[in-house]
């Protein structure tokens, strides 16, 4: 067992646990986050993405050791109450969800490329989704509505 | 027809979007309860093997495990299925399938109870495997169901004319074999589903991935010995389905229901993926026979089909995935004179089902290659060949159907493609440029000093078509009615239910949109309940693409039952003449022009009057009939036509496959819901190229190599370039406005689009899906040699 404290979500948080428990578990199982998906749990779909320090990672491959004093984001941090955050709310208006179980982790992949890279080309967008599997959408309107709000969010920079 | 729609075919949200977005949606393994335990499945590493005897006394007794589960916890039937009951809930004496579960432990925690199944010894024969499903009906073939005495899961014949005296007519006659293989639904979410025992009285709920929850009630009551009242079924969020969700889900919610009596306990069982693969269903292989007499003109005169599917170890839906498949076989032409034969047999390979395309995605393939064929031998083109066959109304089809009532577009979908994708010009220039320069010498394929292929030598492109014809909803499988729910609140917003279920395609927004659209209000004043079998009316499979068809007509009827009941009331309480038109538009309610109310006050009128603002919609499909001794009637009461038109780079060097575009024509009736119809195509495109170009699910002896997503591969965002839709609204009497059925139809047409698309960028003609490296550059698929398949060897 291991006392383990680390940010998620903006918060600080201390959690006893073992070693060896995968991220995606501690999230679900201590923390109730249930945004965070398994599809794999071999870091080939991606529906387990979380940020970590701002990196889009495949919480399958995390372990608790590995995670002392980092941050950790989840899909549950980026609405604001009813205000969904631009990538959220271009998602919806661009038709990128069908069933959904991939969204949480194609838009943490979205939201990490777009800290990076503000003006993504469609190239680099297709790369950085390229590890979030989705067999619903054919990724052409989620690639739309990730353009849509680098498009949104740049303007508003201005 | 109503010609000026408000909500219907403007992009609206979907109504599930907010939860899915933020990770609040909840899905089957979100689900917690306090004191819930969970499983573990106990198998053998064998296709088919005589089990002697198990022996749980090393885990007995342990800390860990409530309890073992095993056939003799079952009240009822012991063996289930959708069609037939021939598949064991736990295993007795006999596995025929590696997926195949001999008993399920169950208790707190995962991690220790898959510990404890390694304890079990398990004592067992293995038998012989029977993997050829082309051996399946050889005389002396071991039988995978004793009891049906034989492998032959079922034979659909199809007789029109005479196909000899087709041949004879005809200037031409060839025959070609075409197969494809084996694919996996991998809906991203794995199956999971939680029984909670209610007490004697109550029975059980279930919560799940189910995507027919009615189906699922029918075998868990049977499977429990319980009448169908005391069986719950609640949907959750469905992380993807595709056909997939069905006969899996009716298996793991049996038998956790099992355990969850047996404990008193909440179950859960939740997949990982490598179970996921190992024991659900697939797509049916099929191996394909065509023989076609033509004449020099171009005209098909006679169409011989033999065609094997290998259905695994189990009935599953066998029956009615080859129905479709005999029905269809030829294509969306008019030929004289068809003999066609489908047969579904059993083997030990893992079992194969229902699967979006269900049984039209082979036989496409075959024909839509076979007419390419066709034309390049008379020197025609594609889309001549296709003119010159295609099906127009009042044409009959291969069973002797009349195409009437409805726009019978195919032509029209073939002219749209061809235009929008500027075809002929395309597939000329790629024609004329497919001269190599430098030519691989495959027998000794390694380059010799002065051989040098410049990288744009290496990359040729290809454009290649095809058509379909699709009957809509189930036709000729069974009963085809659907059930919706809708009740009016009194400050004007609105309850919608409805027994279909939503799987992720965007039913609920759909039919919201047609509530909105009958009642003049917007579709954010719906809110969709939640599928309940113990509310919602029985509305049968939500499969068939039959969902906007079916399920939107109840809705529509739903609306208009209430709007029937506000009208008198409306000309009552404003003293309106009975030649006044009332009109329900953009939330307000008006007469002739001449604004009354809004829609909430109107809804608070009828309530402060005892009007009734509950009903229950109902929609029934027009009879079809089916003769099954020689494949005739009418199979479905209506059918969508589509066109694909992809365009491809090849890799000469390599083998590789590159589809840079799709043009995707749909006629699937009025288009209700765009964002939603678009991403159909958008996904369904993407799937059919999978299927197409690289995915498989191989096996040795019936075990599977590909058991997750890193060996199994689907496309990726960059494996596919561009998909273009393209929607033609053609008329019908039926449905809501006559909106039909996408979903299958665009993920049918990919294939053969490619193949044609590879023969016109390097002049090989391919037969074998999927269109790999091995397949592109040898024209046949590299296996290890003791795994030849039937077709294959
Ligand atoms: S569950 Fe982590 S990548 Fe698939
Ligand atoms: S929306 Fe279903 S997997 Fe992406």
């Amino acid at each position: 067992m291991i006392n383990l404290k680390f940010k998620l979500n903006g918060e600080k948080v201390s959690v006893k646990t073992e070693a060896g428990v995968r991220l995606i578990d501690l999230l679900r199982n201590n923390f109730g986050l249930t945004g965070t998906k398994e599809g794999c749990g071999v870091g080939e779909c991606g529906a387990c993405t979380v940020l970590m320090n701002k990196k889009a990672v495949n919480s399958c491959l995390v372990l608790a050791g590995q995670l002392a004093g980092a941050s950790i984001e989840t899909i549950e941090s980026l609405a604001e109450g009813e205000m969904l955050h631009p990538l959220q709310r271009n998602f919806l208006e661009h038709g990128a969800v069908q069933c959904g179980y991939c969204t949480p982790g194609m838009i943490l992949s979205a939201y990490a490329l777009l800290d990076e890279n503000p003006s993504p080309d469609e190239e680099e967008i297709k790369e950085a989704i390229a590890g979030n599997l989705c067999r619903c959408t054919g990724y052409k309107q989620i690639m739309d509505s990730i353009k849509a709000t680098a498009d949104e969010l740049n303007s508003k920079n201005k | 027809m109503k010609k000026n729609f408000s909500v219907v075919g403007r992009p609206v949200i979907r109504e599930d979007g907010f939860e899915k977005v933020t990770g609040s949606a909840k899905f089957a393994d979100d689900l917690k309860i306090e004191g819930m335990l969970y499983t573990a499945m106990l198998r053998i590493p064998e296709t088919h093997a005589k089990i002697n005897s198990i022996d749980f006394s090393a885990i007995e007794g342990s800390q860990y495990l409530t309890a073992i589960c095993t056939r003799n916890d079952i009240a009822g039937i012991k063996k289930i299925g959708v069609i037939k009951n021939d598949q064991p809930v736990f295993c007795g004496d006999k596995v025929v399938t590696p997926g195949d579960v001999i008993a399920m432990l169950a208790g707190e925690s995962e991690e220790e109870l898959h510990k404890l199944i390694g304890k079990i010894k398990v004592d067992y024969t293995p038998l012989p495997v029977l993997t050829d499903p082309l051996k399946a009906l050889d005389e002396n073939a071991l039988l995978i169901n004793e009891e049906a005495g034989t492998n032959l899961i079922v034979h659909h014949p199809l007789r029109k004319g005479d196909v000899e005296k087709g041949f004879a007519q005809s200037d031409f006659v060839i025959e070609r074999k075409y197969t494809t293989q084996l694919i996996e639904h991998a809906y991203i979410e794995p199956e999971s589903v939680t029984a909670i025992p209610m007490g004697v009285s109550r029975g059980i709920k279930i919560i799940g991935s189910i995507q027919n929850p009615f189906t699922t009630r029918r075998i868990v009551a049977a499977v429990l010995n319980m009448p169908l009242s005391k069986v719950r079924i609640e949907q959750s969020h469905l992380g993807g389905s595709f056909g997939g969700k069905d006969d899996t889900m009716c298996m793991l919610s049996a038998r956790a229901a099992v355990a969850a009596l047996k404990t008193g306990r909440p179950v859960k069982i939740r997949y990982t993926r490598e179970d996921s693969i190992l024991e659900s269903y697939k797509r049916h292989p099929y191996i394909m026979n065509y023989k076609a007499g033509f004449s020099k003109n171009g005209k098909i005169n006679a169409m011989k089909i033999d065609i094997i599917a290998d259905g695994g170890a189990y009935v599953s839906m066998s029956p009615f995935v080859t129905w479709r498949t005999v029905v269809q076989a030829t294509g969306p032409y008019l030929i004289e004179n068809v003999h066609t034969d489908v047969r579904a047999v059993h083997t030990n390979n893992p079992y194969t089902g229902a699967m979006r395309g269900f049984g039209s995605p082979q036989p496409i393939f075959a024909q839509e290659s076979l007419m390419d064929e066709i034309a390049s031998m008379l020197n025609l083109s594609p889309v001549e060949i296709r003119r010159i066959n295609g099906l127009k109304a009042g044409d009959k089809t291969a069973t002797g159907q009349t195409l009437q009532n409805h726009d019978v577009n195919l032509l029209t979908v073939l002219e749209t493609a061809v235009e929008k994708s500027d075809f002929t010009n395309k597939w000329k220039d790629n024609r004329e440029n497919k001269k190599i320069l430098f030519e691989p010498d495959f027998s000794n394929p390694v380059l010799k000093d002065n051989d040098f292929i410049r990288p744009e030598d290496s990359i040729k492109r290809g454009i290649g078509l095809s058509v379909s014809l699709r009957g809509c909803s189930l036709g000729g499988e069974g009963i085809d009615a659907a059930a919706a729910y809708l009740s009016l609140q009194s400050d004007g917003t609105i309850y919608l239910n409805c027994g279909l279920a939503e799987n992720g395609q965007g039913l609920k927004t759909t039919f919201s949109i047609i509530a909105a659209e009958v009642l003049g209000t917007t579709a954010e004043n719906i809110y969709y309940l939640e599928l309940n079998t113990g509310i919602t009316p029985d509305s049968g499979p939500t499969v068939a693409s039959r969902s906007t068809l079916m399920g939107g007509g109840a809705v529509k009827n739903a609306a208009e039952i209430i709007k029937q009941r506000l009208i008198p009331l409306i000309k009552s309480e404003w003293k309106l003449g009975d030649e006044e038109e009332i009109e329900f538009a953009g939330n307000k309610v008006s007469a002739s022009g001449k604004e009354l109310t809004t829609f909430p006050g109107l809804c608070r009128l009828a309530y402060s009057r005892g009007i009734c603002l509950a009903a229950i919609g109902w929609y029934k499909s027009p009879d079809v009939h089916w003769n099954e001794e020689n494949g005739q009637g009418d199979a479905y009461f209506t059918y969508v036509y589509g066109c694909q038109v992809a365009e491809v780079r090849v890799n000469i060097v390599t083998g590789e496959i590159y589809v840079d575009r799709v043009t995707a024509v749909h006629d699937a009736g009025k288009i209700i819901n765009k964002l939603g119809a678009e991403g159909q195509v958008y996904g369904g495109v993407t799937q059919g190229v999978g299927y197409g170009v690289f995915e498989e699910v191989t096996h040795e002896n019936g075990l599977i190599r590909e058991l997750n997503f890193d060996t199994y591969t689907i496309p990726t965002s960059k494996d596919i370039g561009e998909i273009i839709p393209v929607f033609v609204e053609g008329d019908d009497a039926n449905g809501a406005w006559g909106a039909k059925s996408l979903g299958e139809p665009t993920l049918e047409l990919a294939s053969a689009a490619i193949a044609n698309a590879v023969y016109n960028a390097v002049g090989t003609r391919l037969y074998n899906l999927p269109l790999n490296l091995e397949e592109v550059m040898l024209g046949k698929k590299l296996r290890p040699v003791n795994n030849k398949r039937g077709s294959l060897a």
